[in-house]
């Protein structure tokens, strides 16, 4: 265990560095994203709707970072994804996320977003029983891995878990079956999970780890594809298919529905098939670092 | 790209389609949940401060920083974007009717009651485009005044917007069309026809 002096001296640059981490990921979008919006841009007909929604998006993109201002006043749900040195004291280390949380409010990188869910109160903290997720685990490595994803509501309310054999859908319980079951959730969400959307897809799980890991997925790159070759070609085909839809950017028509979908398959009982989507919208804001045992930003991830 | 610019009249209103692309000049009121709900249950705005005929609401709860006090206070918006537009789907046709609202600005599109209250009553839902939080917020060239703070909040509560070149694209017209049934329709059925082409 770290000693206590040490301790004030880590805990302070740490802090700051989370606290950068919070603001780069609520104004900035990583690069990878930024170059599928541009490419999804590039398919819009001149002249079109979805041209001028994909226009609109990319100078919004341009102003948030010039700007260091939110990208969307929704910053979301916020999702850390860490894992530490097992030296670090963990409920320590919690406690300085949450401290950071609250701090990147004030400052306003994030929105007063978080509010009590039976009496609808806001303190203003984004801190609460839930909020912030921190995902931690403990490593033997000498450095921490820390991942942060800001999720918006409006695409969050458009994620959709199936049970299959879902008779409305007409899917079994094979690949075909679950490629219906991601399309039909395209569908449903029409523009309102503010696409083009990207998916995290997760087959198998109970409900709970199913949601997760589909969650998880949005900390792949864009670029990237499944390990397993039946599920990168899956990712491919839900894509392709999606943007036969004529949904479009922000439901108002076009080529462009969906940048990327990422699948990952885990182990489910015999009894149980979910297939868990989750949609993110355009302004997919993830961000991460590998920090120091000191507390400092070594490298950027994304 | 059509210019529309205040006072939104019937006339103009009754010119646009489903599609069009906009760019709104003038003044727009903000209103989301609260606001909405306050309308709803009978209570008015004093006139001298809100005037809602042939006016223009935007769903969107604005980020505003406060500078100087008294007289000398100022308000600027450093995040203006809409707010999912279905939430207030229950109040929204009444609203239209009572006051003669002309625009109503959001995201997400709005429903049969709305649709149907745009066409009765000569109005149109503009859809601006989600999470363009600094681009609107750019368009938004002057705070001309806020009502209700104490009572709604600043999110809540009714920013008198003076906007300039505000991009937006009417998803329903005032002639019953909404882009919104259509697309669902056009979809459903291309995706009815993807699943026809999948082998069992
Ligand atoms: S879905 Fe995303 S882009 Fe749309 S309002 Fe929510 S956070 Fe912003």
């Amino acid at each position: 265990m770290i000693g206590p002096l040490m301790k004030a001296a880590l805990a302070k640059t740490l802090l700051e560095s989370l606290i950068e981490i919070i603001r780069k990921t609520s104004t900035e979008l990583p690069d990878d994203v930024v170059r599928a919006l541009e490419a999804g841009k590039a398919e819009e007909a001149e002249g079109s709707r979805g041209k001028y929604a994909m226009g609109i998006i990319s100078e919004n993109i341009g102003l948030a970072k010039k700007k260091s201002q939110p990208l969307c006043q929704d910053t979301g749900s916020v999702l850390f994804f860490v894992h530490y040195p097992a030296k670090i004291d963990h409920a320590l280390f919690s406690k300085l996320i949450r401290k950071a949380v609250t701090a990147a409010t004030k400052k306003g990188y994030l929105r007063q977003n978080s509010v009590d869910a039976l009496t609808g109160k806001n303190d203003g903290t984004n801190v609460g029983p839930g909020a912030p997720t921190i995902h931690a685990e403990p490593w033997k490595k000498d450095f921490f891995d820390i991942r942060l994803v800001l999720k918006g509501g409006g695409c969050e309310n458009v994620g959709a878990q199936y049970s299959l054999p879902d008779a409305r859908v007409g899917a079994g319980r094979d690949l075909v079956g679950v490629k219906k079951c991601i399309l039909d959730a395209v569908q449903q969400a029409q523009g309102k999970g503010c696409g083009p959307g990207i998916l995290g897809v997760t087959i198998g799980g109970d409900r709970a780890t199913g949601y997760l890991i589909s969650k998880e997925q949005f900390l792949r790159k864009m670029d990237d594809c499944s390990p397993e070759p039946s599920l990168a070609k899956l990712e491919d085909e839900v894509t392709t298919e999606a943007n036969t839809l004529g949904i479009g950017p922000m439901g108002f028509g076009g080529k462009t529905t969906l940048l990327k979908t990422k699948i990952a398959a885990i182990n489910r009982v015999p009894a149980s098939f979910f297939v868990s989507v989750s949609y993110m919208c355009w302004a997919y804001r993830r961000q991460g670092a590998k920090v120091s045992t000191r507390g400092k930003i070594e490298k950027w991830f994304y | 790209m059509i210019r529309l610019e205040a006072p939104f009249t019937e006339d103009k209103i009754r010119a646009l389609k489903v599609g069009d692309m906009v760019e709104i000049y003038g003044l727009v009121y903000t209103g989301r949940d609260a606001v909405h709900k306050w309308l709803a249950e009978g209570n008015e705005p004093p006139k001298a401060e809100v005037d809602l005929r042939n006016s223009a609401i935007y769903h969107c709860g604005p980020v505003v920083m406060e500078k100087g006090k008294g007289d000398r206070k100022r308000y600027t918006v450093t995040a203006a974007g809409p707010t999912t537009s279905t939430r207030e789907e229950p109040y929204q046709a009444g609203i239209i009717e009572k006051f003669g609202v002309r625009l109503v600005i959001g995201k997400g599109g709005m429903g049969e009651k709305t649709r149907i209250a745009c066409e009765k009553f000569g109005c149109v839902y503009l859809h601006a485009v989600g999470g363009a939080a600094q681009v609107l917020a750019e368009a938004v060239k002057e705070v001309e005044g806020v009502y209700g703070l104490e009572k709604f909040g600043s999110p809540e509560a009714i920013w008198k917007l003076r906007v300039e070149k505000f991009p937006v694209v009417v998803t329903i017209d005032a002639h019953g069309n909404s882009l919104h049934k259509e697309i669902e329709a056009s979809s459903g059925a291309a995706l009815h026809g993807i699943f026809a082409g999948m082998k069992k």
